[in-house]
């Protein structure tokens, strides 16, 4: 046995193997081909494609292609077992759940080697992260659907959800998806990755184990056609995790359904890492940043910014750590990093990298095998216009970028199209939470990254999506509240001839448009008859000075909630000191009750300002010596489109809670009667809100929504109108993503008008992760 | 049978000893640790790494060639040190070590200034080290003309390898040039005996000051740095040990010396064993392997190295009372 001595020269590691004996036995059992899982047992296989693992290229099984036909099965099936299911108590369901996270628990070894055979990524982390966090997920909303009643009062259900999932953490966000969902007392069909469907079925099989009831879980496997089928299927809720690109097409593709979504798409995500960071722990971060999963992660750390003092050191101790890391076999424990899941994935890695490297990139990589694997690679010289800096290159490549003031480093941070992740490395807590507060990402670590929890929200800002998962915000998305029903009709378009008006007296007063502290004229040089006199007739560019406008107003979002909410009474103050004044405008304007109106919109300023500074976060337990802080913030510019009636009372009950939170916001009025809101912001001006908080562009409202919708600065869109409105601003808002809320029609004097709901609409979560030790 | 070569051998420096620098706080002064992220990474080092079979069985063997092994206890004898440096000749019962091919025998034996003449005679010829703990071990709070008399003493008495403990007044008080003073003397008080410093990381609390006492230790010459004394209420643990040998790197790299690492107390079992080389091999390469700079000081970890490899031989689970005591 001379091999001791042999290895004690080198001291190599060796192979350590994990055993896949009981996977291939479980995939010889079902050498014939994998049906779906509908209604509570699997269906015979249709027409069959190959799932491949990307290490070795073998063939592991043959899935069914999910015809429209099986969708609508998996839906009908849903819809059948929906009532039972939201029938039974949350503790009943908690009991189900429970089960589920036991039994994956219990089968945990087969549901990472599974894994890691068809994802390629190694076992280490199918073992350590994917299955725990699995496991974590099923009891947390366990939890929650004990405490439904307690803590969702009046809420209910959707009913049937879709969701569909991605290849990167095929079981992990299997769980991210149903755990809510039924928790919540709704019913799912879920749509694997084609590349990845296995942990899928194996689900199905312990969810039929442990006596789920039929057809509260259907899954269908098949391709990007099973998922377009899922999502024009009749389902009451989707949820979609995966490429931005197809985010976009669900988006229009359910635009006007009224349908609600939730979209978890790429980043690009800032990895910052100051000069006094401890920067081996920032290398260690890196490492889990990009190399984890062979960054196949959509909130990959990709975009490594380096302080210029610390750059040479850190790409030194970079490069040298990259180096170390193994790259191969995914069932081998000593691998750091495993196959890329598809050599359709490798080719746009290999693709993305060579025009980086055209464009100037300097490469450093470590040592790969053959086959579907891509190096371990940093490159250099990447500058922040060029197709490494920008594309979601989903893949083991770390960029690296040097920035030399805080200032800097924010600027490069958030100069992205997405907005999923932030990782932000030093030692100084006061730098930590500056930046933390200043990059545009739903998740923010500070000296740590990736990290997940259950109870932690996890979800994008701007083009990396919307909706959160995971905690109470997670349950949310599953969740409604009594809305009530109905669209407006449509106003008909104005006019912009004269003759149309009424004769009026006294002096002549002109309403024109309000945009940045300013009165304006619209564009256009036309204006419209409303009753009561003449109206501007704004058009796109007066949307686009207005959004200009609402921009600059940035120190709105940063003011106290103090100072927000002082600056709404004084706005109730000076309402009610004119209040004889609009109460003649609202009654000219044919209202019934226009004291009645006057009175409630004083109110709602008094309410919002009561909120402006107690609308808060939370702190979250999730791990260990760790804060985990959810921070709402404002989205910045958000356009709001508000209805016909009540056209004071409507402005105002959209408008405030959207300033109250710090938003800067682009209001176009009541389209028939605008002139309740101009006299308004004479009332804006005296009342000390800052130029360009609100703006104000009457005219057409269905056009200028749409305007509003499509403009890639504004970040939501509330829209009070028509269903074909709703619908064409949904579509619309497909071009940056942004988070749209589509209001039917109701009387805004009432319960409807006003609520927390407007503020969680009017905010967006930050979690902020910060580890401490001292 | 292949050998390894003789330990005496094993235990030349394949590398000048450490000069030293003039104290230089600008290497350490400022620099992080952050807490969390060094958890963070030493709980990953044995879950990214592993070793199996004839890996496994190499490894433990190697980890015997490091191993310090140590008795410092108030009720030592001649007779216990005796049986001490036996098992040190021998760490491994000779049937266990035909099968596995090896010959090998403990990095030194650790023991207190006064075991030292019984030690030296027990290992005559076998050309294991002994080690003496000086420098009125272990709380070290003794003046300091004696602290170096004891060293000295030790020397005279044959020990080749010093484990001095450090004042950790001066480590929490940041009196850095009373540190670098003291352990300077120390070196000069060693002559050509190794200095390893204890910096007792378990009563210097934060990272940050396990970081800066290692590097004013290197700065005044420490061939080796050492965790802990094994009396501290904390003593090697995975967090500090990562932060000592970035310490070593940090200083090599800007001084282009080598620095041994030796991490010492509490480790008890051949999974010990095995995580601490995988730091060593991760974090400073294959050369941080060898006895000349990685050492373990433990006493109860080579029994259970022991049944390990046993175990690797026949297949059967061992038990202690078939291998002999050390």
């Amino acid at each position: 046995m001379t091999e001791i001595t042999d290895i004690l020269k080198t001291m190599e590691y060796g192979m350590a193997p994990e055993d896949s004996s009981a996977v291939r036995d479980w995939l010889a059992r079902h050498e014939a081909g994998f049906g779906h899982f509908i209604g509570g047992s699997m269906t015979a296989p249709g027409e069959t494609f190959e799932v491949t693992a990307p290490a070795s290229g073998d063939v592991l099984a043959r899935v069914t292609q999910g015809t429209q036909a099986d969708v609508e099965a998996a839906v009908a099936a849903a819809r059948k077992a929906q009532p039972g299911w939201v029938g039974l108590s949350g503790h009943e369901r908690a009991r189900h759940l429970y089960a589920l996270a036991r039994h994956v628990q219990q089968h945990a070894r087969f549901f990472a080697v599974l894994e890691s055979l068809d994802n390629g990524k190694p076992i280490r982390e199918s073992r350590d992260v994917d299955v725990p966090l699995v496991a974590r997920h099923f009891y947390h909303h366990a939890g929650w659907a004990e405490l439904m009643e307690t803590e969702f009062p009046g809420a209910a259900p959707h009913g049937v959800c879709g969701q569909i999932i991605p290849w990167n953490f095929p079981l992990l966000m299997l769980a991210w998806k149903v755990a809510p969902a039924l928790a919540a007392g709704n019913t799912v069909v879920l749509k694997p990755a084609e590349y990845t469907p296995l942990t899928a079925l194996a689900f199905a099989e312990i969810a039929r184990e442990c006596g789920l009831p039929k057809g509260v879980l259907n899954i269908v496997t098949g391709d990007g056609e099973t998922g377009a089928a899922l999502v024009a299927a009749d389902v009451d809720k989707l949820a979609f995790t995966g490429s931005t690109e197809v985010g976009r097409i669900i988006r229009r593709e359910t635009a006007g359904r009224g349908i609600p979504l939730t979209l978890e798409l790429g980043g690009k995500s800032p990895f910052v890492v100051f000069a006094d960071a401890d920067l081996d722990a920032a290398v260690e971060g890196v490492v889990d940043a990009i190399w984890f999963n062979g960054g196949q992660v959509c909130c990959a750390g990709a975009r490594v910014l380096v302080a210029e003092a610390v750059e040479e050191r850190f790409t030194r101790l970079l490069s040298a750590r990259m180096k170390a890391l193994r790259i191969g076999d995914p069932l081998d424990k000593n691998t750091d990093m495993g196959a890329i899941v598809h050599p359709v994935q490798l080719d746009r890695i290999r693709r993305l990298v060579a025009q980086g490297v055209a464009e100037g990139a300097e490469l450093i990589q470590g040592d790969c095998p053959e086959g579907c694997f891509y190096p371990a690679t940093i490159a250099r010289h990447v500058e922040p216009a060029s197709t490494l800096a920008t594309e979601e290159i989903f893949g083991p490549v770390a960029t690296i970028t040097s920035f030399r003031t805080p200032e800097d480093a924010v600027s490069l941070a958030n100069a992205t199209r997405y907005g999923l992740a932030a990782s932000i490395w030093t030692e100084n807590v006061n730098l930590a939470l500056d930046v933390a507060a200043q990059v545009k990402a739903g998740v923010v670590w500070v000296n740590a990254t990736n990290l997940f929890d259950a109870g932690a929200p996890f979800g994008g800002m701007r083009e990396s999506g919307f909706g959160r998962e995971g905690g109470r915000e997670g349950m949310g998305a599953y969740l409604k509240a009594p809305q009530p029903e109905g669209w407006e009709t449509a106003p008909e378009a104005p006019g912009a001839a004269p003759g149309l008006g009424q004769p009026q007296q006294g002096i002549d007063r002109t309403a024109k448009l309000y945009i940045g502290g300013k009165q304006a004229r619209p564009d256009s040089g036309y204006s419209y008859a409303v009753p009561g006199g003449l109206a501007g007739l704004g058009n796109r560019k007066d949307i686009r000075n207005a959004v200009e406008a609402a921009r600059k107003a940035k120190g709105w979002g940063k003011a106290t909630g103090h100072n927000r909410a002082q600056v709404l009474y004084y706005l109730a103050e000076n309402l009610s000191a004119r209040a004889t004044e609009f109460e003649a405008r609202l009654t000219a304007s044919g209202s019934s009750d226009a004291a009645q109106e006057v009175e409630t919109a004083i109110r709602r300023c008094f309410w919002y300002a009561a909120q402006a500074d107690k609308f808060d976060g939370a702190v979250r337990p999730t791990v260990g010596r760790h804060v985990t802080m959810m921070m709402p913030e404002p989205f910045g510019v958000m356009g709001i489109a508000c209805p016909v009636e009540q056209p004071l009372l409507g402005f105002v009950s959209l408008v405030l809670p959207a300033i109250a939170m710090g938003n800067a916001v682009v209001a176009v009025p009541s389209q028939t009667h605008p002139l309740a809101a101009t006299d308004l912001y004479q009332v804006l001006e005296t009342s000390d809100v800052p130029a360009g908080v609100v703006n104000i562009v009457t005219g057409e409202r269905d056009v200028l929504a749409r305007t509003l919708a499509e403009h890639d600065d504004v970040a939501a869109l509330w829209y009070a109108g028509s269903a074909e409105g709703a619908r064409v601003a949904e579509a619309a808002s497909a071009g940056n993503l942004k988070s749209t809320w589509c209001l039917g029609s109701r009387d805004w004097s009432g319960p409807d008008g006003q609520g927390r709901a407007f503020l969680e609409r009017a905010t967006q979560i930050k979690t902020i992760w910060t580890p401490y030790g001292a | 049978m292949t050998s390894l070569p003789a330990t005496a051998t094993q235990m030349a420096l394949h590398h000048a000893r450490n000069a030293g620098t003039a104290l230089e706080p600008a290497m350490f002064e400022g620099h992080a640790v952050n807490r969390s992220a060094a958890e963070k990474r030493a709980a990953q080092l044995t879950t990214r790494r592993s070793v199996k079979k004839a890996h496994q069985a190499a490894w433990l063997v190697n980890a015997i060639r490091c191993i310090d092994l140590t008795t410092l206890a108030g009720d030592d004898t001649a007779g216990r040190v005796r049986r001490l440096c036996a098992k040190a000749r021998q760490p491994i019962r000779p049937d266990i070590a035909e099968a596995l091919g090896v010959t090998v025998t403990t990095g030194a034996v650790c023991v207190y200034p006064t075991m030292v003449p019984h030690a030296v005679e027990a290992l005559e010829g076998t050309g294991i080290p002994v080690a003496s703990v000086a420098t009125g071990f272990p709380a070290g709070l003794m003046p300091l003309p004696l602290r170096l008399e004891e060293i000295r003493w030790a020397v005279q008495q044959g020990a080749q390898e010093i484990d001095i403990v450090i004042t950790r007044e001066h480590v929490l008080t940041g009196n850095w040039p009373a540190l670098y003073d003291e352990v300077k003397a120390m070196r000069e008080a060693c002559g050509d005996a190794h200095l390893k410093a204890i910096l007792a990381t378990g009563d210097l609390a934060t990272l940050g000051n396990v970081y800066a006492a290692s590097m004013v230790a290197m700065q005044a010459g420490a061939d080796f740095i050492k965790t802990s004394t094994g009396k501290e209420g904390v003593n090697a643990t995975l967090p500090v040990s990562l932060t000592m040998v970035r310490a070593l790197r940090d200083y090599g790299a800007i001084t282009g010396e080598r620095i041994g690492f030796k991490p010492a107390g509490g480790m008890k079992t051949a999974k010990d064993a095995i995580a601490w080389q995988i730091l060593m091999r991760e974090e400073l390469g294959r050369d941080w392997l060898e006895p000349d700079l990685f050492r373990l000081g433990a006493s109860s970890m080579l029994g259970d190295i022991e049944r390990q490899l046993e175990h690797h031989v026949t297949g059967r689970y061992a038990a202690a009372h078939r291998h002999a005591p050390s």
